[in-house]
């Protein structure tokens, strides 16, 4: 693969996060029996005219300004004709000669250097029914057509399947933050349409485009993408040519093949939709709708590290979710040692969660009892141990990490009388270890510690167990 | 007087009802036995069912019984077979929908519902309302009141002639290129073909999206404006609808008996070679009635109306194709056996469409295939514009235009199918007022030697509907024409 | 009014149009629509001796913008009724011949 470059683009439908579906008042989403969800509009009778869904215009516009997009201030709908029993009235409305946003771009992490990929338009169009295909006949349910959709198209800035991954995981996660889309892959509310060429390295015309349609996992794309290349670059070598088709990955052969290609395919004989009068914004509500966005979960990972002194990686997982972050945000702000805090909420606080399958809404810990809880450690009120006791109580029961403390009786043994006493127990009890400290074994220090731990209960702090011992047996 | 209730307009009828000197039951009574004496002749009408009819009259009777006052409660109304009415059938005119029952209401069902209307039967339409004869239908040509061995116009020839030969006092019509206001000329009726905009379209079986127009037909202005203030107005189902008030202009309509102080254009280019002769003084003798009665008449110019059949041939079959192409019989309608999908489709489409509908999906296809939209569709929404300029250059000094409806009278049935372009050169008047968007009314203006009616084109600006029906009211004042009854 | 129109006509690929318009055609039909879809596009052709260079399109006919609807449901048509019309139904489901890709 060396001596070619591979280019490739995606065109990603986002199946828009509303109560209702684009063209009509009825609920989008429906997961219930088939044609439940329908009427005159997405039927496709006679008569019906189709009704913008605002909602759905807000999004995607919201989407455009996230990624940078000119706004069109008049956008206007298109039909694209082709016959298909999926798509009620055997054109789709969507968005050709005016779309909503136009440019734009997605930054990813390309082996931890940042890298540009441009997206030419985002435009807005209606999801088709289900189609389930029989042996001899097909059925469909039309409860899912007119669900809104929104359709980016990049331009072919991926060189690799991992860039490609990439850009769609960074794109999946503003969708989420912004509440745009659920993204619910299981649920088909992301299809890709994925175009690939390969070029000789050193050369700047880009091949021949092959398009792999509907894909829907983004472990598919992967290894759809690797398949195709290798397949692209193969042909090449062996002296073949490619010719512009489209293809269909077949995930359990592992392969790409190519679709039967339908004559009439690409004459979609575009025009103006009549029914639907053009979308007309002023700047006013386009900046009202910037200022619903929440922080980008790039600029919020920039933000973490610079404000609170985070490794990367730790700001990765923090900044996955955003109500992770959040919990994390106000947990730092009231403590002097943000790390703690970062340590607590991807160790104690997702393990915690992990186990029980819930969310951080269900968390009964809130960001101040962490921070207290780490007062406390750092106070050496408590040691680590006891704090994970602690900690599971607030989570499950909520409260205060001081009275939960003093009701259990977890506070630290300072008291350098009492450790002294449990010291000399300790050894006493194991003089065969002293022994071997003293002979020059250090790690058998470790042991007596542990020991002095067990005699005190776990209350005993153990630095100044070890400072005792220490002192004992070389005394 | 129950012999002569089917001769009653609509607002004569509600009258009557009003004052009790009839009931809904006796009228829809008297509608229907006509209708049933009648339409061996004529073939006006696709349905009517006389009980489901007169179950809704009597329901009117007894809601006015019960103190009800609506003022158009139990008028019987007449439907183009091309609007959905909940638990009709609505066929187009076409085979591809014959047996399917409308589950909804159009909105302007719905206001003449609310209303207290009674639909009374649907009439023919040319298939999908392509057609200017109702020779398009599959469900047979209808004819001409006051001759039938000639056509009644079309699209809306059921509709004109139903209200013509006194089947219904008023019916809806459609109008994508004239197909209210030839048919009204045709048969001697009052149409109007309000702005673009101006009547909800949810639930007209669509032909061409952005130039149809739903409007009466009837046989007074008086009675199509009561009709257009019933279903006019901003819909939330239809977002071309203009959000813009609709004023109550009934009372000005009924007032209007001079022209005074209103300046009408006369366009140069509606008065060329081919306007028959007979239509042409009929027309210019109405225009002088107009300045009798006080207009002051200009010359005026739409230089680009030559362009208007071609330009508006190409727009109204590609929206066509597009609009159409969801009769397929998968959801509805008929349905070809077949063995696999695509054969299904071709077969269910081309034996449920008729050869007029097959023509234009096919040339609206071809207008916005791959290398020649550009050509043919492009240029042809530009053209419309300059159609539109036209328009809007003569209504910065004019009240309205004044000219003929159609270049010819009714012709004979078969005259003109062989020759689609003749057939479509019949629009020639009327197309350029649906691509500019404007309103434009159809009076009856005299009849040729033969006894067949001509109309008078009354074109107003956008928005300017109320105006031209009050300059039809005036003319109508002044003259008879509108109440000649044809003899069958 | 007859009129003749013949000059620099496009000449259609009726077979190929019809196809992608999902209409099958006889020969004699098909025959019958190639001479009278040329005389239309001869005559539609007359478009072409305007000059429309700088002007722009009427791509809506409407003054209305906007005209959104609030993201609230409403209930939809009984699946009977929706099903009512249908040529083939099975399990709620409306059902067409094989589709051959």
């Amino acid at each position: 693969m060396n001596d070619f470059i591979a280019s490739i683009g995606l065109e990603v439908h986002v199946q828009l996060k509303t109560r209702t579906k684009l063209f009509c008042a009825f609920p989008a989403h429906e997961e219930g029996d088939p044609n439940v969800a329908v009427c005159p509009v997405c039927l496709g009778l006679p008569g019906a005219m189709p009704v913008m869904n605002g909602e759905a215009i807000r999004q995607t516009v919201k989407t455009g300004l996230m990624i940078g997009s000119r706004i069109a201030l008049r956008s206007t709908f298109d039909r694209k004709n082709y016959f298909y029993p999926d798509m009620p009235k055997n054109f789709q409305i969507s968005q050709q000669a005016a779309p909503l946003c136009l440019g734009g771009a997605v930054e990813i992490d390309v082996g931890g250097q940042p890298k540009t990929i441009r997206v030419n338009h985002i435009h807005q169009e209606e999801d088709a029914a289900k189609i389930t295909h029989l042996e001899n006949s097909s059925e469909i349910d039309f409860n899912r057509a007119s669900t809104p959709l929104m359709e980016l198209v990049t331009e072919p800035d991926m060189a690799s399947p991992d860039e490609a991954m990439a850009f769609l995981i960074a794109l999946k996660e503003m969708l989420i933050y912004a509440g745009i889309s659920d993204c619910n892959l299981e649920l088909g509310q992301v299809r890709c349409d994925v175009n690939s060429s390969v070029r000789p390295a050193g050369t700047d015309l880009l091949g021949v485009k092959c398009e792999i349609k509907n894909m829907n996992t983004f472990k598919g794309i992967h290894r759809a993408l690797t398949y195709e290349l290798a397949r692209q670059v193969e042909v090449l070598r062996s002296g073949g040519m490619l010719v512009q088709e489209t293809r269909r990955w077949d995930d359990e052969a592992g392969v790409t093949l190519p679709m039967r290609s339908k004559e009439y395919a690409h004459d979609y004989r575009y025009f103006p939709e009549p029914d639907l009068p053009p979308v007309v914004l002023d700047a006013a509500t386009v900046e009202a709708w910037r200022a619903e966005l929440p922080e980008l979960p790039a600029v919020k990972r920039a933000r973490f590290i610079r404000d609170y002194g985070l490794p990367e990686y730790d700001v990765g997982v923090l900044t996955a979710d955003q109500a992770l972050a959040e919990f994390f945000e106000a947990a730092a702000q009231q403590s002097k040692n943000c790390k703690a805090v970062s340590n607590w909420v991807m160790g104690e606080l997702l393990r915690a969660l992990g186990e029980q399958g819930l969310g951080i809404a269900d968390a009964k810990i809130t960001p101040r009892a962490l921070a207290a809880l780490i007062a406390l450690v750092d106070a050496k009120t408590i040691n680590m141990p006891a704090a994970k006791e602690v900690f599971q109580v607030l989570f499950e029961k909520g409260g205060d990490p001081a009275a939960v403390v003093k009701e259990k009786g977890l506070a630290q043994v300072s008291d350098a009388g009492a450790i002294d006493g449990f010291a000399e127990r300790a050894i006493a009890a194991n003089e065969k270890v002293a022994a071997e400290f003293r002979g020059g074994k250090e790690t058998a220090l470790m042991f007596l510690v542990g020991q002095v731990m067990k005699l005190s209960r776990g209350k005993a702090n153990p630095q100044l167990a070890a400072e005792a011992l220490r002192r004992k047996l070389r005394g | 007087m129950s012999a002569d209730l089917h001769d009653l307009g609509f607002l004569e009828v509600a009258e009557a009802l009003t004052q009790k000197r009839a009931s809904s039951e006796e009228l829809t009574m008297a509608l229907l036995a006509r209708s049933e004496e009648l339409e061996s002749k004529l073939n006006s009408l696709t349905w009517f069912n006389r009980e489901a009819v007169l179950a809704e009259a009597r329901a009117a009777d007894a809601a006015r019984a019960a103190g009800d006052n609506r003022p158009y409660l139990g008028v019987p109304i007449a439907i183009k077979d091309l609007l959905n009415v909940k638990g009709q059938p609505c066929t187009a005119g076409s085979r591809i929908l014959k047996g399917y029952v409308a589950p909804y209401d159009a909105t302007v069902i719905a206001r003449l519902r609310a209303a207290g209307c009674v639909f009374v039967s649907r009439t023919n339409t040319d298939e999908f309302a392509m057609g200017g004869s109702t020779e398009t239908s599959a469900y047979g040509t209808t004819r001409n009141p006051w001759d039938t061995d000639r056509v009644p116009g079309g699209s809306s020839g059921g509709s004109a002639a139903a209200v013509a030969a006194r089947l219904a006092p008023a019916a809806l019509a459609s109008d994508t290129g004239g197909s209210i206001r030839q048919p009204a000329a045709f048969c001697g009726v009052t149409g109007l073909k309000p702005t673009y905009g101006r009547v909800s379209r949810y639930g007209c079986t669509a032909f061409a999206s952005s130039l149809d127009q739903i409007g009466p037909i009837a046989r007074s202005v008086e009675d199509a404006t009561a009709v257009y203030q019933v279903i006019a107005g901003l819909d939330p189902h239809d977002s071309t609808t203009a959000a813009r008030p609709v004023d109550d202009c009934l009372p000005n309509v009924r007032a209007a008996r001079d022209l005074k102080g209103l300046k009408l254009g006369l366009p140069k280019e509606y008065f060329v070679d081919g306007l028959h002769p007979e239509v042409e003084q009929l027309t210019r003798a109405a225009v002088a009635q107009c300045r009798a009665l006080g207009a002051e008449i200009v010359d005026v110019e739409l230089p680009h109306s030559k362009y208007g059949i071609a330009c508006y041939y190409v727009l109204a079959p590609a929206e066509a194709s597009a609009n159409l192409a969801r009769y397929d019989g998968v959801r509805y309608g008929f349905r070809a056996e077949a063995e696999d999908l695509q054969e299904m489709y071709e077969q269910t489409r081309a034996q449920g469409f008729g050869a007029e509908v097959k023509r234009r999906v096919i040339l609206g296809t071809y207008v916005l295939s791959s290398g020649f939209h550009d050509a043919y569709y492009l240029r042809a929404q530009k053209v419309r514009t300059l159609i539109r300029r036209d328009f809007d250059r003569v209504f910065a000094r004019c009240d309205a235009i004044l000219g003929p409806v159609t270049p010819s009278p009714a012709f004979r049935v078969g005259e003109k199918t062989a020759d689609p372009v003749q057939m479509y050169l019949g629009d020639i008047f009327t197309a350029n007022v649906n691509l500019a968007g404007i309103c434009g009314l159809s009076v009856p203006c005299g009849f040729t030697t033969g006894g067949l009616p001509a109309g008078l084109h009354i074109i107003g600006p956008a928005f300017a509907d109320a105006r031209i029906l009050q300059i039809g009211a005036a003319y109508q004042h002044a003259t008879e024409w509108h109440k000649q009854q044809p003899k069958i | 009014m007859a009129m003749r129109f013949s000059e620099n006509a496009d000449r259609m690929d009726v077979r190929y149009v019809a196809g992608l318009a999902r209409i099958a055609l006889s020969d004699a039909e098909a025959a019958r629509l190639q001479g009278q879809l040329d005389d239309i596009l001869a005559f539609v052709g007359e478009l072409k001796k305007l000059d429309v260079s700088g002007v722009e399109v009427t791509d809506v006919a409407t003054e209305a913008q906007n005209a959104w609807r609030a993201d609230v449901p409403i209930a939809g048509l009984e699946r009977e009724a929706t099903l009512a019309n249908a040529p083939l139904a099975r399990h709620g489901q409306f059902v067409v011949p094989k589709v051959i890709e």
